[in-house]
């Protein structure tokens, strides 16, 4: 099974957001970037399929110059190939994005496509079926279950796939090639073995140069992090000394039966 | 104009999400500068799924059943087509040309706007909170970043503005208080059908139940949530918050780091990645409040953190905080609740 995992690399907000000066961007110059859980958890899913079933896990990312560093992190994971769509930095919309991947893998024969189901900072929901519909494959997000089914021939033939709704789960039959976008919780991704951050250092990574972003429908004004209520937390005590208020308290909340 | 909303149902009618997503798109609606543009509803299935005086409770001008045929299963690829043709023929006699498409912010609603996206060449926002008109085609909106910790504002310009509405964009009071003042009396709304034409590859993509019934599902809508984050310590301490959730009839939730270290199973994770929940109380125990855990509960009515660390960012977010170690207080807890009963 040949499969291509795309990834995003995002920094890593810990405990607060912090809107750079011009409202346009979130402050990163103290933070580390990591790759979206969802999409972690997309390239574990991959690399066991291959372990299953033979073949190899490409990961290709859209972003500036360092975001080989998350390629590298995906590579010492299991992947065997990398593709840099390099960008200037500047962040690019859902419609370039999805066209300038649907480029890149057109020619390149993947049985499959996997994509993080939404990426952690912008939340745009729409890349893996903005690339399906430009190749013209079926595409099924919100995955949480994923198994590659092989043909009378023994060669991959469709995906079984699977996600909540409503309190159970529903079950998608789709024949391959396909493009599907996951979700954390589809498996608990390994860390990475010794000798796969070795290999992974000394990779070559396929870089392609793009151009500067082509204009985009929906324009970014202003980012802001959300008003706090602003009321500091009433501390109830220390210890255990403390459950007598707290039995009070959730007594007067109602929720005591 | 007409504001074109996609509403999912479910046996009891329209589903609570897309109760949300009518009411920011009636606001869309009532925001253009000339004329109050009309808000039409339309959903997948039979005309009687959604009853006419749920439509007016929720402002709707006109509903719509797309109708597949034999074809009743969830297909995102199909739904998509429906709206594009209902969008591009218009909904119905006495009705302006579609404006905008709207959707909850659900895996369905964002999967079909996405397609409806793919299929039009148009741009879609996901997760705004409220949208208004600036100008023709010109949608001023807010929209979630970071599962809700950022918001941004941003212009969109097409000749059709898809936009799906973030799950806690309005609160359950504002939907109910809705209908009160629209139009009057509660007419029952006319409801029209359409027969979408459908290309080979849009029925590929089909949804079939499966009868597997997932545990925790109750995380999304427990009364009360005790949840345990590193401060646990190993899988072996979640037992005695079990216990505690147990005694308050709530639920066990937990942070990421938990799952990613396979103390805990994904499903009970609480945070951007896992279940957002919304309980009455929120027992947060030896969790240090990162921005992608707090996206999943700032739904909770009343935050309290137990905590060692009184600097932990969960401390200042919570309502009341307990400084000191959960290995100490819940067992006393327990105990006090306990002996409460007898």
């Amino acid at each position: 099974v040949e499969i291509c995992v795309c990834v995003k690399r995002v920094p890593m907000v810990g405990g607060a957001i912090v809107v750079t000066p011009d409202g346009l961007d979130v402050e990163t110059t103290m933070a580390g970037f990591t790759v979206s859980p969802h999409e972690e958890c997309g390239v574990e899913e991959a690399v066991r399929i291959t372990e299953r079933l033979g073949g190899s896990v490409t990961v290709l990312t859209l972003g500036p110059s360092q975001a080989a560093d998350q390629l590298r992190d995906m590579l010492a994971l299991g992947a065997s190939r990398a593709i840099l769509l390099q960008t200037d930095g500047a962040e690019w919309g859902a419609v370039a994005t999805a066209a300038a991947i649907a480029d890149t893998v057109r020619e390149r024969r993947f049985d499959l496509l996997v994509f993080g189901n939404e990426a952690a900072d912008t939340g745009g929901y729409q890349v893996p079926v903005r690339v399906a519909h430009m190749l013209g494959l079926p595409c099924v997000t919100g995955i949480k279950r994923l198994e590659v089914v092989a043909g009378a021939d023994g060669s991959p033939d469709r995906i079984v796939a699977g996600r909540e709704y409503a309190g159970a789960e529903e079950t998608f039959d789709v024949p391959l090639p396909a493009v599907v976008g996951v979700k954390e919780g589809i498996n608990l991704p390994r860390y990475p073995s010794l000798p796969g951050r070795l290999r992974a250092k000394r990779a070559t990574i396929e870089t392609v140069e793009l151009g500067s972003q082509p204009p985009d429908g929906m324009v970014k004004q202003r980012l802001l992090v959300p008003a706090a209520s602003g009321a500091r937390s009433e501390l109830l005590g220390s210890g255990a000394d403390a459950v007598p208020a707290l039995v009070r308290l959730l007594d007067d909340l109602g929720v005591l039966r | 104009m007409t504001v074109l909303c996609l509403v999912e149902t479910d046996a009891d009618g329209i589903r609570e999400p897309s109760l949300r997503a009518l009411s920011v798109a009636r606001a869309l609606a009532g925001s253009a500068k000339e004329e109050a543009e009309d808000l039409a509803a339309a959903w997948v299935g039979v005309e009687a799924v959604v009853e006419g005086g749920s439509l007016a409770l929720a402002g709707v001008d006109r509903g719509c059943a797309i109708d597949f045929g034999a074809a009743a299963a969830y297909a995102p690829a199909a739904w998509a087509r429906g709206l594009a043709g209902l969008a591009a023929a218009g909904v119905g006699e006495g009705l302006g040309p579609v404006s905008a498409v709207v959707a909850a912010a659900t895996d369905r609603g964002n999967e079909v706007l996405a397609h409806l996206g793919a299929i039009t060449g148009l741009p879609m926002a996901a997760n705004c909170v409220s949208a208004g008109w600036i100008g023709p085609g010109r949608c001023q909106l807010v929209r979630q970043r970071w599962a809700g910790s950022l918001l941004e504002d941003a212009v969109l310009d097409a000749t059709v503005a898809l936009l799906t509405v973030a799950a806690d964009a309005v609160s359950s009071e504002q939907v109910a208080a809705a209908g009160v003042g629209v139009g009057g009396a509660l007419a029952d709304v006319p409801v029209s059908r359409y027969q979408p034409a459908l290309t080979g590859g849009d029925l590929l993509v089909q949804a079939a139940q499966s009868a597997d019934r997932r545990a925790g599902a109750s995380l999304a809508t427990a009364r009360v949530v005790v949840g345990g984050g590193r401060g646990v310590g190993g899988p072996d301490g979640f037992t005695m918050l079990e216990e505690l959730a147990d005694l308050l009839g709530g639920a066990l939730g937990v942070s990421r780091v938990v799952t990613s270290q396979g103390w805990r199973p994904h499903r009970q994770q609480v945070g951007q990645t896992g279940t957002k929940i919304s309980p009455e109380l929120y027992l947060a125990c030896g969790i240090s409040g990162a921005i992608q855990h707090m996206a999943g509960c700032q739904g909770a009515k009343t935050i309290v953190a137990i905590n060692t660390d009184p600097d932990a960012p969960m401390v200042a977010k919570a309502d009341y905080a307990v400084i000191g170690d959960l290995h100490q207080v819940i067992p006393a807890l327990i105990e006090a609740l306990r002996r409460r009963r007898t």
